[in-house]
């Protein structure tokens, strides 16, 4: 039932531009940002060469690269995620499932794993720009796979994010300004020079960003993917909570 | 599996929004092959009630068994028995009829073997051969009301509960869309609400009317109709006799004259007056040219039932016109 789901969503959104212009723009600026990073390798090569254990390719090139997909994707994850229930709701398509002999879970986790199944492809096709590097050289590939698990658990917390706020209005608009503002507070969280005292531990902890390096340093922390984990799994509750909520409206 | 005649069983439904009560205390029974109609003005409570029905609202209170399966207890056989059309089609515009059906019978749990099947029976009882394969935002208003149907049915539910199904559709389409429920009912029961008589009259079997929340009438068609059994005559001729003559004709009891001359006669059910009105009118060279039974109106009956007062019935009459 989840699978049926998924797949309506996932073909339906590529029967519209929005799935098409999603996958050119986020393709093009991460090239931008890859082309822009191999021309820093390029110029460093001097300066690398005379080092003693200098950075490879993959410091200079792949890491920065998937950072910066990840802050690109924060802006387009809300986009893609926000229609996902508010829309339904407004469209009132939604009462097919309702009425349907489906449970509310089978409902937010096909909506899930329909946009999950989008940002694999991103995924994928973010993966394909360092890896062309293996046709000129060699790469640190146990640091790329990392990085990408960590990407994909980062985009699988994004999108369960997005799918609660979709959950909470019939506004698709109202729903994703409010993904993007709660996701780029926790990326910034601990940007500050403010000292918080003893809530500063808590904070550094919320902060996706600093789990999200944990990964890109090359290391598949236990702990790091349990943060990702239980915030999508949080997320998920919380949205078959308000789907359950709907049928109580007063 | 046993065939149950009852199909749905609602015991005391309660709904409140806020601190309005939307359906009160509203009992009823759906038996196999009944097509029942609810009957009322907008905001009666009509669709407030087909909502709980299908799952798609909580009641605030009482109970629901589909099919034997009580709806909070034991959603899933229960709601797979039931077949909704609700109010605002809820079509995915962008996929074709044929994909949007095979979605409607998976989500509904037809078995993957049976899928071709199950669709290509409801395109082809509700017409939609000739379009499987265009996109739904394409299709003309009556299209989509059919679509909408098919995917009431494409899992062949014991119950189908339809919301206003003819809203918005010319008057050969209203026509069609009932032979098409007609004819479903005869495999189905099915529940349809509707703010307009003649509707509920041509298609269904048994009639429930709501008014502000509460089923003010449960009766067969038929019983409707006898109780909106004409009560008055109107009478046109070349020389039609002073009113008071007409009053001593057994039975009338008030003749009015209208000022196109004609003459309006109230009389009780029980004479066969017009019978007697026409011996008269013989014998005494009227030039009879018409002789018209009036029924009373909906807003009539909802007089006599619910009691309401004059302005209330002018606002329900208005909303029926519109």
């Amino acid at each position: 039932m989840i699978g049926i789901i998924a797949m309506r969503d996932l073909r339906s959104l590529f029967a519209q531009p929005l799935a098409w212009v999603v996958l050119a723009v986020v393709q093009g600026l991460v090239a931008w940002f890859f082309f822009s990073g191999v021309g820093r390798f390029e110029r460093l090569q001097p300066q690398l060469s005379r080092m003693s254990d200098p950075p490879g390719i993959t410091d200079i090139t792949v890491i920065p690269t998937l950072d910066s997909a990840a802050i690109v994707l924060l802006m387009i994850v809300p986009i893609l995620a926000m229609r996902l229930i508010a829309e339904e709701r407004r469209a009132e398509t939604i009462r097919l499932m309702y009425s349907a002999p489906v449970s509310m879970s089978e409902i937010a986790l096909g909506k899930f794993f329909g946009l999950a199944g989008f940002l694999l492809i991103v995924v994928a096709l973010t993966a394909v720009m360092p890896l062309s590097l293996l046709l000129g050289t060699s790469l640190d590939l146990g640091r790329l796979a990392a990085g990408l698990i960590g990407l994909t658990l980062l985009l699988a917390a994004f999108g369960s994010a997005g799918l609660f706020f979709s959950t909470l209005t019939r506004s698709p608009i109202v729903a994703g300004v409010a993904t993007f503002g709660l996701l780029l507070f926790l990326w910034v969280i601990n940007f500050g020079g403010v000292d918080l005292g003893p809530l500063q531990p808590a904070i550094d902890y919320l902060s996706m960003l600093d789990h999200y390096n944990a990964f890109l340093e090359g290391t598949i922390g236990t702990e790091h993917a349990i943060y990702f984990a239980l915030v999508t799994l949080g997320f998920l509750t919380l949205s078959v909570q308000r789907l359950d909520a709907h049928r109580l409206q007063t | 599996m046993e065939e149950r005649s009852t199909l749905i069983e609602a015991d005391g439904l309660q709904r409140f929004f806020g601190p309005t009560q939307a359906v009160q205390d509203f009992s009823f029974q759906l038996e196999r092959g009944e097509i029942l109609g609810f009957l009322g003005v907008n905001g009666a409570g009509k669709t407030t009630t087909m909502e709980m029905l299908t799952g798609n609202l909580a009641p605030s209170g009482g109970r629901i068994e589909l099919n034997g399966c009580d709806l909070l207890d034991n959603p899933r056989p229960a709601k797979a028995s039931v077949g909704y059309l609700p109010e605002t089609l809820p079509l995915y515009t962008t996929m074709t009829v044929d994909a949007y059906l095979r979605f409607c019978a998976r989500l509904n749990r037809v078995p993957k073997a049976d899928l071709d099947e199950a669709v290509a029976t409801a395109m082809r009882r509700c017409g939609l051969e000739d379009v499987a394969e265009r996109v739904i935002a394409n299709l003309s208003r009556g299209y989509k009301q059919r679509v909408g149907l098919a995917q009431a049915i494409v899992h062949d539910p014991e119950v189908l509960i339809l919301d206003e199904p003819t809203k918005g559709l010319d008057p050969i389409q209203v026509r069609e869309i009932r032979q098409l429920i007609r004819e479903l009912g005869k495999s189905h029961s099915v529940i349809l609400s509707s703010h307009v008589l003649p509707e509920v009259e041509a298609i269904c079997t048994r009639v429930q009317i709501i008014h502000e929340g509460r089923l003010v009438l449960a009766e067969d068609v038929s019983a409707l109709r006898a109780r909106m059994q004409h009560s008055s005559l109107l009478l046109g001729g070349r020389a039609l006799p002073a009113p008071e003559s007409v009053q001593g004709i057994q039975g009338v009891e008030r003749v009015e004259r209208l000022d196109d001359g004609r003459l309006r006669v109230f009389h009780d059910t029980q004479s066969d007056t017009a019978e007697q009105i026409v011996a008269r009118a013989a014998s005494e060279g009227w030039g009879l040219w018409e002789l018209t039974p009036e029924r009373k109106s909906l807003e009539q009956v909802f007089v006599d039932l619910t009691g309401a007062s004059e302005s209330e019935v002018q606002d329900t009459n208005e909303e029926m016109a519109a």
